[in-house]
C-alpha cells in the first residue's frame, strides 16, 4: 500500500502531495495541503459540504480519490475570493444572515457559484433544485436562497 | 489497495485479468467510493478508466445513433443539445442520480453496472434499446443493456469483462421518450418506483412501444404487455387504464424501507400512465 | 425591570449588522471540530456493535495491536469501576461493559499514526457475541413480557410491578377532570405515534483530545458547551474534572445533540493508554446516525373535551416514550408542553419513560415539545372540524395569557401566544384560496426556554473597545447579538465589542448553548458584566473630576457629570478612560456568575398550506408561515433563521425523517441518502413573523427563539393534510406510503 505522488493545482498553486490510492481528494485536501475549508459531513455524496470544482466541473471531493487529481485543476473555498476582495456570493451569504452554523456553507458557496457561472439569471427554483444536493440544517435554505439570488442579481447589473 | 491507470481497454481486461483478489473498476467512482467508504468493498486492485482515449466522448454513429464513452458525466450529457433533442428520456434518467454535484462524477455505465434495480438511468436505456460493449480478454462484444443486471447488485458481466461503450440506436421519426420516478423528497433520494417509456406514432396512434420498470423487480423489467396496451391506440383514457393495469401486473416489488410492495404496485401504474403522456407528447412534438 | 419600559429607542437592538465571524465562515477559515490537527497527533477508530442486544464474550484486538503503526486500544477494562447513576450511564454509553446495548454501541477503540490505518486496525479487532432478544418499539417495550433491557434501573418513581422496562413514571395534573370532561359536549380520545428523529447537524462529532500520566487532558471538540464536555469525560474518566481543559471549535450545528458526550471520552483515554499523544476522533455519518442521540419515538394517548362553542373543558395526556437503552426520553417536558397553550380548567398528565434497544437520546430542539404537539394540536383540530368550528378561533378563545395557571404549574407572566394567532390571521397567507387537493393546516407550540449555570467577564481595552469572554458556543449567530447588546449598553459601535468563545479554564462553568439560552441569559450576564465595568469607569471619571461617584451618568459611550455637577465637565468618553487606565486603578472588567433569573417563554404558531397528489401520496408544502413571540429581536435575521431553521426541522419529521428498524434491531437508514432531511427543493419560502412582547426578565426583553419553531410543524402540517384529503394522520411520518393507503383505504391512517 504505497503511496502515489499526485502533482495538482489547488486555487491557481502548483502542489505536489502523497497519497494512499484510499483516500479521497477531500481527505488529501483537508489532511495533506491544509485545506480545511471543504467539509465532510456524510462521505456518501449526499450532503455537498466537500463540494470543489474539478477541472471546472461541480463534483463533491469525498466521491473522487486523490490520486485522480494528478494533473488536474481543483478549486476550493479558499480559493473564491481574491485577496480581501469576497465573491458577491461570499458577501451576500453575510449580508443576508444566509449561514448559521456556518458548516455548510462552504460547499454550498462553490456550488452557488458554479450555478452563476453557467446561469446568472437563474430563477428561484432552478437555485433550489441546484442546490438540492447541499444539505443545510439550520436555515431551512431560505435566506441561502435569497442570497444567491440577490447575487446573480448583482453580479448581473440588475442590483 | 493498488490504483491503475491503463490507457486501452484491452490493458484494462488484462490487469483485471492478472489480479488475483477484488477487482473494481473506476468510472465516475459515486458507488465505489461509497463502498469503499462503508468498508463494504474495498478493491485490492482498482482500475481507473478514465485514462482511456475516448472515454469522455459522445459521438454520432454513421447511422445516426449515438455512441457514448463509459466515462461521460451525467452533467456532460445534459449539456448535449443534440443527444438531449434525440433521447431526452435516457438523458432526464441518468440527470437524475443524485445531486449537481454527483452529475459532475456519475456515469451511464457505472449507474448500470452497480447493478441496483432501482438506478435511474437504466430504465430510459432499456426504453431505447440502447446496447454496450462488453470487452474481455477474448474480444468485444454487443449485448443489450435490459442483459446486463442480473439482480441486485449482480450483472452477467464475468470476472475481467468491462463495458467499453454505450450505443443509442438512431432515433427515428416521431419518437419520443421518457423517464419518471416516484420518490419521497424532490431530490437526492433512490427511486421508489422508475419508469420509461419509449414510443414512435404513426400520426396520433402509437405505432411501437417499450415500457421498462425500475424498482420494482431484483432488475429493471421490460413490460411488454404496457407496450402492448398502448400500441395501436391514440393514449386514450382506456389505453392508460391498460397500460396501468399491465404495469401493475408486471411489478413483483417487494417491501423495504423506502416503500411497501402495495405502494410500487400502485405507483408502477402512475409513473406509467404519466411518463407515457410525456413521451406521448414529445413524440407529436418532434413531428412538427 | 426591562430597559423597555424607560427606553426602546435603541441604536444596535433590532438593527441587522453583520455577524462578527461572518468572514471567517464564507472563506473556508472557521476551525470546526475535524479542522484541527496537533503535533504528534495520533487518529482513532471505534469498533462498534452491529447487533441490537448482545453479551460481549471476547474482544480479541492482537491483529489490530501487531499492525506497525497502532498505539493503542481501548475497551472498557480501561474504565473506572463504580460509577453511579447519569455518570455510569454516559460511561456505558460511550463504551459498552458486558452487553451491547444497540446496534452501533462502542465496544472498543484504537488509535493510529493515520485515520486509514486506525480504520483498518479497527476492522480486525474481533469480537465474539452472543446474540440477547431485543426490543425497537415503544409500545413493544413497555409491555410485560418484553426482554428487559437493564433490570434494577428503574428510578424510584416506578411503582412495584410495573413492565420491565419502564424506568421512569410521572403522573401530576391539576382541576377536577371528570368535572371537566362532563361539561363538554364532544369528548374526543386518540393516539398519535412520532417515531424517532435525528437532529441531523451537518458536523459529525469531532474532538482532539489529550491525556498525560499526570492526569492533565486538553481537549479540542465541536460542542454546544465545553464545560459539559469536561464534567461528562472526568466522570467517565475518573479525572479531577479543573486539570482537564476544553476549548470548544467552531460548531457545525447541534441542536441539543452536541450537549452530551459521546465517543469524546474515548479520545482521552486513547491518549492516556498512547503515551499522552494527542488523538483525534472524528465520527462518519453512519456513526452519527447510528450511535449519537436522535430524539425519542413516542405513543401517546391524548383526551379533550370541548363545548359546542369551542371551550376546552378537561384535558388528559398519556405519553409513552422511549430513548434508548437509558432513562431519560423527554417525558417529562413532552407533558409539560403538552396543554401549556391553554387555560383549561383540569388537566391531567401521565407519562411512562422506557427502555429499548437504541442510541441514548440526546436532547432535540424543544425536547419533547414537538410529539407533544402533533398530538395535541391534531386532537384540537379534529375536534374543531367536527365541531365546525375555526381552528384559530379556538386557539384565541382557550389561549393561555398573562395570568394563566399554566397546565404544568405555574402562572404565565407576560406572554405572547394571542398576539402569534392574531399575527397569522391578519397575514396575506392565511386568506389564499385554496384549490384542489390543497389544504390549510394551523398548530400553535410551546417551550419554556431556560437559563442556566452562567459566567461571562467582559473587559475594557486599552483603546475603549471591548471584549467579552463568554462560555456558550456560537452555534447561530449569538456572537452578534451579544456584541448588540453590549454595545447598546456600552454605548460604542457593535465593531468595537469582540467577543470569545473561551475555554473551560478562562470562567466558571457553563451550560451549553442549548434551551434557547445563550441570547437570554449570557446576554443577560453579558450587560450585567457591562453595567459592571461602566460603574467603574463612572468612578474612575468622578475620581479624577473630584466628584462623587454616584453623581457620573453613562451616556453615549462616555462618563458624564450628572445632578449638581452636570455640565460642569466635559464628558470623558470610553477611550480616554480605557487609555490611562493603568494610572487611574487598573484594569477595568465587570463579570457576572450565576443562574440568571427572569426567563420568559415562547410561543409560535404556524400556518402550513399543502398539496397532496391523490394518486401517490406526495405531499407538497406550498407556503409556510411562521409567527413567534421572540420578546425581543436584537438580530431580528438570526431570529428568523432560527424560525425557518425550526419550521424546516419540523416539517422533515412531518413528513420523512424516521428511524427505520429492520427485524434484526438494525438501523437500516444510517446514511443521508435514506435518512431524509429536507432539501432546497423540498421547500418553499418560510414566511416569518416576528412578535414582540417583551420579556420582562430581561434587560433588553429577550426570550428564547431556538426551540418553539419546532413543535408546530408537526401537527400543521397533519391539520392541513387531513384537511386536503378528508384523511387523519395519526403516525409519523406521514410518508407517501402512509398517505396513500388512507387516502386509498378511505379512513385515517
Amino acid at each position: 500500500m504505497s503511496k502515489i505522488h499526485v502533482t495538482t493545482t489547488v486555487n491557481g498553486d502548483t502542489v505536489e502531495f502523497l497519497a494512499d490510492p484510499r483516500e479521497t481528494l477531500l481527505d488529501c485536501l483537508r489532511d495533506r495541503l491544509g485545506l480545511t475549508g471543504s467539509k465532510e459531513g456524510c462521505g456518501t455524496g449526499d450532503c455537498g459540504a466537500c463540494s470543489v470544482m474539478l477541472d471546472g466541473r461541480l463534483v463533491s471531493s469525498c466521491l473522487v480519490l486523490g490520486v485522480e487529481a494528478e494533473g488536474k485543476t481543483v478549486d476550493t473555498i479558499e480559493g473564491m475570493a481574491r485577496g480581501d476582495d469576497l465573491h458577491p456570493l461570499q458577501r451576500k451569504f453575510i449580508e443576508h444572515a444566509a449561514l448559521q452554523c456556518g458548516f455548510c456553507t462552504p460547499g454550498i458557496l462553490v456550488a452557488a457559484k458554479a450555478l452563476l457561472d453557467q446561469n446568472p439569471d437563474p430563477s428561484e427554483s432552478e437555485v433550489r433544485y441546484w442546490l438540492a444536493g447541499n444539505l443545510c440544517r439550520c436555515t431551512g435554505y431560505d435566506k441561502i436562497v435569497n442570497a444567491v439570488m440577490d447575487a446573480a442579481a448583482e453580479m448581473r447589473g440588475a442590483a | 489497495m493498488h490504483y491503475h491507470t491503463p490507457a486501452t481497454f484491452e490493458d484494462a481486461v488484462k490487469i483485471a485479468a492478472a489480479c488475483g483478489g477484488v477487482t473494481r473498476f473506476l468510472a465516475g467512482g459515486t458507488d465505489v467510493l461509497v463502498q469503499m467508504r462503508a468498508g463494504a468493498v474495498i478493491p485490492d486492485d482498482l482500475i481507473d478508466l478514465k485514462h482511456i482515449p475516448g472515454v469522455r466522448d459522445i459521438t454520432r454513429t454513421p447511422e445516426g445513433g449515438w455512441r457514448i464513452g463509459i466515462a461521460v458525466a451525467g452533467a456532460e450529457l445534459g449539456a448535449h443539445d443534440a443527444l438531449c433533442r434525440d433521447w431526452p428520456g435516457v438523458v432526464e434518467g441518468m440527470e437524475l442520480v443524485g445531486s449537481t454535484q454527483v452529475q459532475g462524477r456519475a456515469t451511464l455505465v457505472g449507474n448500470l453496472c452497480n447493478g441496483s434495480p432501482a438506478a435511474d438511468s437504466v430504465p430510459g436505456l432499456v426504453a431505447a434499446g440502447a446496447t454496450v460493449t462488453v470487452t474481455g480478454v477474448n474480444g468485444s462484444r454487443e449485448v443489450p443493456v435490459a442483459e446486463i443486471p442480473a439482480g441486485p447488485g449482480r450483472t452477467v458481466l464475468q470476472p475481467g469483462e468491462v463495458i467499453s461503450a454505450i450505443s443509442l440506436p438512431p432515433r427515428g421519426e416521431n419518437g419520443g421518450d421518457a423517464y419518471l420516478r416516484f420518490i419521497p423528497r424532490t431530490e437526492m433520494d433512490i427511486a421508489v418506483v422508475g419508469c420509461a417509456v419509449n414510443l414512435r406514432l404513426d400520426g396520433d396512434t402509437i405505432s411501437e412501444a417499450r415500457v421498462a420498470l425500475g424498482a420494482v423487480a431484483p432488475t429493471v423489467i421490460t413490460v411488454q404487455a404496457a407496450a402492448d396496451a398502448i400500441i395501436g391506440t391514440t393514449l386514450d383514457d382506456a389505453a392508460l387504464e391498460a397500460l396501468a393495469d399491465a404495469a401493475r401486473a408486471a411489478a413483483t416489488p417487494i417491501s423495504d424501507k423506502r416503500g411497501t410492495a402495495e405502494f410500487r404496485t400502485h405507483v408502477s401504474g402512475v409513473m406509467a400512465q404519466r411518463v407515457a403522456r410525456l413521451a406521448y407528447t414529445r413524440a407529436k412534438g418532434a413531428g412538427k | 425591570m426591562a430597559k423597555d419600559e424607560f427606553n426602546t429607542e435603541f441604536k444596535l437592538v433590532g438593527t441587522r449588522p453583520n455577524r462578527p465571524d461572518g468572514l471567517d465562515k464564507v472563506t473556508g477559515r472557521a476551525r470546526y471540530g475535524a479542522d484541527m490537527t496537533m503535533p504528534g497527533m495520533l487518529w482513532g477508530a471505534v469498533v462498534r456493535s452491529p447487533h441490537a442486544h448482545a453479551r460481549i464474550k471476547k474482544i480479541d484486538a492482537s491483529k489490530a495491536l501487531a499492525l506497525e503503526g497502532v498505539k493503542a486500544v481501548v475497551t472498557r477494562a480501561d474504565f473506572p469501576t463504580g460509577l453511579t447513576g447519569e455518570d455510569w450511564n454516559l460511561q456505558e454509553n460511550s463504551m459498552a461493559g458486558d452487553v451491547a446495548l444497540y446496534d452501533g454501541h462502542a465496544v472498543a477503540a484504537v488509535a493510529a499514526t493515520s485515520a486509514l490505518l486506525a480504520q483498518d486496525a479497527a476492522a480486525l479487532i474481533e469480537v465474539e457475541y452472543e446474540l440477547l432478544p431485543h426490543v425497537i418499539d415503544v409500545d413493544d417495550a413497555i409491555k410485560p413480557d418484553a426482554p428487559a433491557i437493564r433490570p434494577g434501573s428503574a428510578d424510584h418513581s416506578v411503582p412495584e410491578g410495573f413492565p420491565p422496562n419502564v424506568v421512569r413514571y410521572i403522573d401530576y395534573g391539576h382541576g377536577d377532570l371528570d368535572a371537566g370532561f362532563a361539561a363538554a359536549d364532544l369528548v374526543m380520545e386518540k393516539t398519535y405515534l412520532t417515531e424517532a428523529t435525528h437532529q441531523g447537524y451537518i458536523e459529525p462529532q469531532a474532538c482532539v483530545g489529550q491525556l498525560g500520566a499526570d492526569g492533565k487532558g486538553e481537549m479540542w471538540v465541536c460542542t454546544q458547551g465545553h464545560w459539559f464536555i469536561r464534567q461528562m469525560c472526568s466522570a467517565v474518566l475518573g479525572l479531577e474534572v479543573a486539570q482537564l481543559r476544553v476549548t470548544a471549535s467552531e460548531i457545525g450545528g447541534g441542536f441539543g445533540g452536541k450537549t452530551m458526550v459521546f465517543m469524546e471520552p474515548l479520545s482521552l483515554a486513547l491518549s492516556k493508554k498512547a503515551g499522552g499523544r494527542p488523538v483525534k476522533l472524528v465520527m462518519n455519518r453512519a456513526e452519527v446516525l447510528r450511535a449519537t442521540g436522535p430524539t425519542a419515538s413516542a405513543s401517546m394517548d391524548v383526551k379533550i373535551g370541548m363545548t359546542k362553542d369551542g371551550k376546552m373543558t378537561a384535558g388528559k395526556a398519556v405519553f409513552r416514550m422511549q430513548g434508548g437503552a437509558f432513562p431519560g426520553a423527554p417525558v417529562d417536558s413532552a407533558l409539560d408542553c403538552a396543554f401549556a397553550n391553554y387555560d383549561m380548567p383540569a388537566v391531567y398528565h401521565e407519562g411512562f419513560d422506557v427502555l429499548a434497544n437504541r442510541p441514548k437520546a440526546a436532547a432535540y430542539r424543544a425536547p419533547g415539545s414537538p410529539m407533544a404537539a402533533f398530538a395535541v394540536e391534531s386532537l384540537v383540530d379534529e375536534m374543531c372540524r367536527e365541531l365546525g368550528l375555526d381552528p384559530v378561533e379556538v386557539r384565541l378563545k382557550n389561549a393561555a395569557r398573562e395570568g394563566t395557571k399554566a397546565s404544568y404549574g405555574p402562572t404565565y407572566n407576560k406572554i405572547g401566544l394571542v398576539e402569534t394567532l392574531e399575527a397569522v390571521k391578519a397575514h396575506p397567507n392565511y386568506a389564499v384560496p385554496l384549490g384542489p387537493n390543497q389544504g390549510r393546516g394551523v398548530a400553535s407550540g410551546f417551550w419554556f426556554n431556560y437559563n442556566g449555570d452562567t459566567a461571562v467577564s467582559m473587559a475594557i481595552a486599552e483603546d475603549g473597545t471591548a471584549q467579552v469572554s463568554v462560555g456558550t458556543p456560537d452555534i447561530g449567530g449569538s456572537r452578534a447579538s451579544l456584541a448588540m447588546m453590549v454595545g447598546e449598553t456600552l454605548g460604542v459601535p457593535y465593531e468595537h465589542v469582540r467577543v470569545n468563545v473561551v475555554e473551560t479554564g478562562a470562567l466558571g462553568i457553563n451550560e451549553p448553548t442549548h434551551g434557547s439560552r445563550a441570547t437570554f441569559a449570557t446576554g443577560k450576564a453579558a450587560v450585567i458584566a457591562t453595567e459592571q465595568a461602566i460603574a467603574e469607569m463612572c468612578r474612575r471619571a468622578a475620581v479624577e473630576w473630584d466628584i462623587d461617584p454616584d453623581a457620573v451618568e453613562w451616556i453615549d459611550g462616555a462618563a458624564q457629570p450628572a445632578g449638581p455637577n452636570a455640565g460642569k465637565f466635559p464628558p470623558m468618553k470610553i477611550g480616554e478612560i480605557a487609555g490611562k487606565m493603568s494610572t487611574t486603578g487598573g484594569p477595568i472588567a465587570g463579570h457576572y456568575e450565576g443562574f440568571p433569573d427572569g426567563v420568559g417563554v415562547s410561543f409560535g404558531t404556524h400556518v402550513v398550506d399543502v398539496e397532496v397528489d391523490p394518486e401517490t401520496g406526495h405531499t407538497k408544502i406550498l407556503r409556510y408561515l411562521v409567527a413567534q413571540d421572540a420578546g425581543r429581536a436584537i438580530h431580528p435575521a438570526y431570529v428568523e433563521g432560527q424560525f425557518q431553521g425550526g419550521a424546516v426541522q419540523g416539517i422533515g419529521w412531518a413528513l420523512n425523517e424516521e428511524y427505520v428498524y429492520g427485524e434484526d434491531g438494525r438501523l437500516q437508514n444510517a446514511t443521508f441518502l435514506d435518512y431524509r432531511v429536507p432539501v432546497a427543493s423540498d421547500l418553499p419560502k418560510i414566511d416569518t413573523v416576528i412578535v414582540e412582547v417583551p420579556n420582562p426578565g430581561h434587560p433588553y426583553g429577550v426570550r428564547g427563539v431556538g426551540e418553539t419553531g419546532i413543535a408546530p410543524p408537526l401537527p400543521a402540517i397533519a391539520n392541513a393534510v387531513a384537511a386536503a384529503t378528508g384523511q387523519r394522520l395519526r403516525h409519523l411520518p406521514m410518508t407517501p406510503v402512509k398517505v396513500l393507503a388512507a387516502i386509498q383505504a378511505g379512513q385515517d391512517g
